[in-house]
């Protein structure tokens, strides 16, 4: 193991963050939303494409983050104002999403991100910072996006325990009718952390088609997106832990490429994070203490008439 | 303001023609897409319907897409009457050709009826053991089920990749990483040109009909989808029943499994799911867990993937949009779920009294 292989890690470990994050703020409001792997390759297909028109960086993540809080939209409309199931509109998302990225992301096949792009993400040594031993060089020689992804947890954690609205929010999760009696706007919220984890799952599935690969191929994903949802359980609904969880598993990630000279089939080692996430999940439901159970109400539809 | 209010008053004709307009919905906006992109919507849509039924030859195709989705759909049935969230048909059915796999090239010398019995029973030990895993799970700790079925497809789908790339790899075929073609004592026979799965299917649609509704662990399955209390309270062994139930739901994925290797492909390969495990998440649900209306809302889907691919062709529409507009068909469908258990109504104003 070299300061190499920590590197890799937190690039791998990137797509996860995002899409782990957004699923936080989603399920703090009380949904569970299965879409995440669809709305990641929304948010991929839609990255590269507007990378690929405009040569704008900042483009290419706005419209990922835009596409996917769309796609979030949809899930939201149905399971916040139909109140549908919600596990089941989250699945028929993620389908619609692998269906609609295969769809637009055809003629983007083969094609390479215009230079401007890979300049723009290529790794800046922060001064200072990436001079510490160790640490710096594997969390501060990072292109923008990584610290973007720092940026985004630190206010996320903030939001979420040392302001009002993230206060709010969490009790909505907990209980919705008490926080409608009162005052506070339930759909409104639900709609706005909604909207925002999907933006943030566009974001993670945007960092693989702009940033780690970079090229749209069908399913570029390959179940980051349920890996993450295993991660949001692993880190107890908490931000902070999230971005711990997604370094592990991006290092699960690299470990498969490192050690192919072992003589292990390369199609086994891949099931590694697969094989993974299965014991984490089993690990955090024998911990099952009280700080690390999902909010309350995580999966029902909030009914006002039925206060 | 507008209010919602619970109705008991649905008829199953009304709700009928809710459901319907809520996929004519989808249809409708499908064609404002297809227009989009250039083309008739209209001829498109017939295209589609040509492609799926126009000769007896393109009907074949269609049922033979049907019979994966109609055993995969009752086996995923079976997990949600219980709200177990089964989304692990693919691997499921990786892991019930697997087996099958394993005795039409190891026992490739019986003769056929015995050979093909075995791999049907290998199929559903495959698939039964495959789910049997995440309902051990969670009985056991408690763990989200999701989440385990989905990990379980894509280690289900390496595994065949290893098989296939490593020790199954055909010596004969020259290097080309593919697992070697069943002899034809291994092969599923044909009936009316179509490979014998589809009486297969309508069996199992059957008996899977009568196992829910007229027996008691079919009964003991609906009480524990509707509330683990209730079930608890009136002296169901609510663990062992979600056990022995994933079997059965694995079991039937694991004979599409079998269906798809010995009847379709002649042999074992990563693509052996063809994502029917998927897709019959949105039939399974669309025939509102209901095993009888699951045969037309498959042969409706398999029309779709069937005729999708041929105006692929045609107009240059990738097949990809064939998911796309099935999962449109299911979000209005659970969208319009709503106007069925509830009636709008607009809030009256309050009047003071005083």
């Amino acid at each position: 193991m070299d300061i190499s292989f920590f590197t890799a890690a937190v690039v791998a470990g990137m797509p996860l963050l995002f899409a782990t994050l957004g699923e936080i703020m989603t399920e703090r409001s009380g949904h569970l939303n299965l879409g995440v792997e669809g709305m990641m390759l929304m948010g991929a297909v839609a990255g590269f494409g507007a990378g690929f028109y405009t040569s704008n960086p900042l483009i290419a993540l706005l419209a990922a983050a835009l596409v996917g809080a769309l796609g979030a939209l949809i899930y939201g409309f149905l399971t916040i104002t139909l109140k549908t199931n919600q596990v089941v509109t989250g699945l028929t998302l993620t389908i619609f999403g692998t269906g609609l990225s295969s769809f637009l992301g055809q003629s983007f096949i083969g094609e390479k991100m215009p230079d401007r792009i890979i300049t723009f993400f290529t790794p800046i040594k922060i001064p200072l910072l990436s001079e510490i031993p160790v640490v710096g060089p594997i969390l501060f020689s990072q292109d923008v996006f990584i610290y973007m992804g720092y940026v985004i947890t630190l206010i996320l954690g903030f939001y979420l325990y040392r302001t009002r609205f993230g206060l709010n929010l969490r009790s909505i999760g907990e209980n919705p009718s008490v926080a409608d009696t009162v005052g506070i706007h339930v759909d409104l919220y639900k709609y706005v952390h909604v909207l925002l984890g999907g933006a943030l799952c566009g974001l993670g599935g945007a960092y693989l088609s702009i940033v780690d690969v970079p090229q749209w191929t069908e399913g570029i994903t390959a179940g980051r997106g349920w890996i993450a949802i295993a991660l949001v359980i692993f880190s107890g609904w908490n931000p902070y832990k999230a971005i711990l969880a997604a370094f592990v598993f991006g290092g699960l990630n690299i470990l498969g490429f490192r050690i192919q000279h072992l003589n292990i089939s390369q199609s086994l080692l891949d099931a590694l994070p697969y094989l993974a996430t299965i014991i984490i999940l089993v690990v955090s439901s024998m911990r099952n203490s009280s700080k690390q159970s999902p909010p309350a109400n995580l999966g029902n539809a909030y009914f006002r008439e039925e206060r | 303001m507008l209010k919602l209010v619970k109705r008991s008053d649905m008829n199953t004709k009304r709700a009928f023609i809710i459901r319907a307009s809520a996929v004519f919905l989808a249809l409708i906006i499908s064609a404002c897409f297809i227009l989009l992109l250039g083309h008739n919507p209209l001829e498109v849509y017939i295209a589609l319907i040509d492609g799926a039924f126009g000769s007896w030859y393109r009907i074949q195709d269609t049922i033979t897409i049907a019979i994966p989705l109609i055993i995969t759909s009752l086996g995923i049935l079976i997990a949600f009457k219980m709200k177990f969230w089964n989304i692990g048909a693919e691997g499921q059915i990786c892991m019930g050709a697997f087996l099958a796999s394993y005795f039409a090239l190891s026992f490739n010398h019986l003769p056929k009826p015995l050979l093909l019995l075995i791999m049907f029973f290998g199929g559903i030990i495959g698939g039964g053991l495959w789910a049997l895993i995440p309902a051990y799970l969670k009985v056991r700790f408690g763990t989200n089920e999701t989440i385990i079925t989905l990990m379980l497809n894509y280690i289900a789908i390496k595994w065949v990749t290893y098989l296939q790339y490593g020790p199954w790899k055909d010596p004969d075929s020259m290097g080309f990483p593919k697992i070697a073609d069943f002899t034809d004592n291994a092969l599923l026979p044909e009936v009316f040109g179509i490979h014998i799965g589809w009486i297969i299917a309508i069996a199992l649609v059957i008996i899977v009909y009568l196992f829910i509704h007229h027996t008691k662990m079919g009964y003991e399955v609906s009480v524990v989808g509707e509330s683990q209390d209730t079930a608890r309270y009136g002296g169901i062994n609510v663990k062992q029943i979600i056990l022995k139930a994933l079997f059965i739901s694995g079991g039937l994925c694991g004979i599409v499994g079998m269906i798809q290797a010995s009847g379709v492909d002649g042999t074992l390969s990563v693509d052996i799911t063809s994502g029917y495990g998927y897709t019959a998440i949105i039939t399974t649900w669309l025939s509102g867990l209901n095993s009888a209306v699951i045969i037309p809302v498959c042969v409706l889907f398999a029309a779709l993937t069937k005729g999708s691919s041929f105006i692929q062709i045609s107009f240059m529409i990738p097949q990809s949009a064939a998911e796309i507009l099935q999962s449109m068909i299911l979000f209005f469908v659970l969208g319009s779920e709503l106007f069925i258990r509830y009636r709008i109504e607009r809030r009256k104003a309050k009047k003071e009294v005083y």
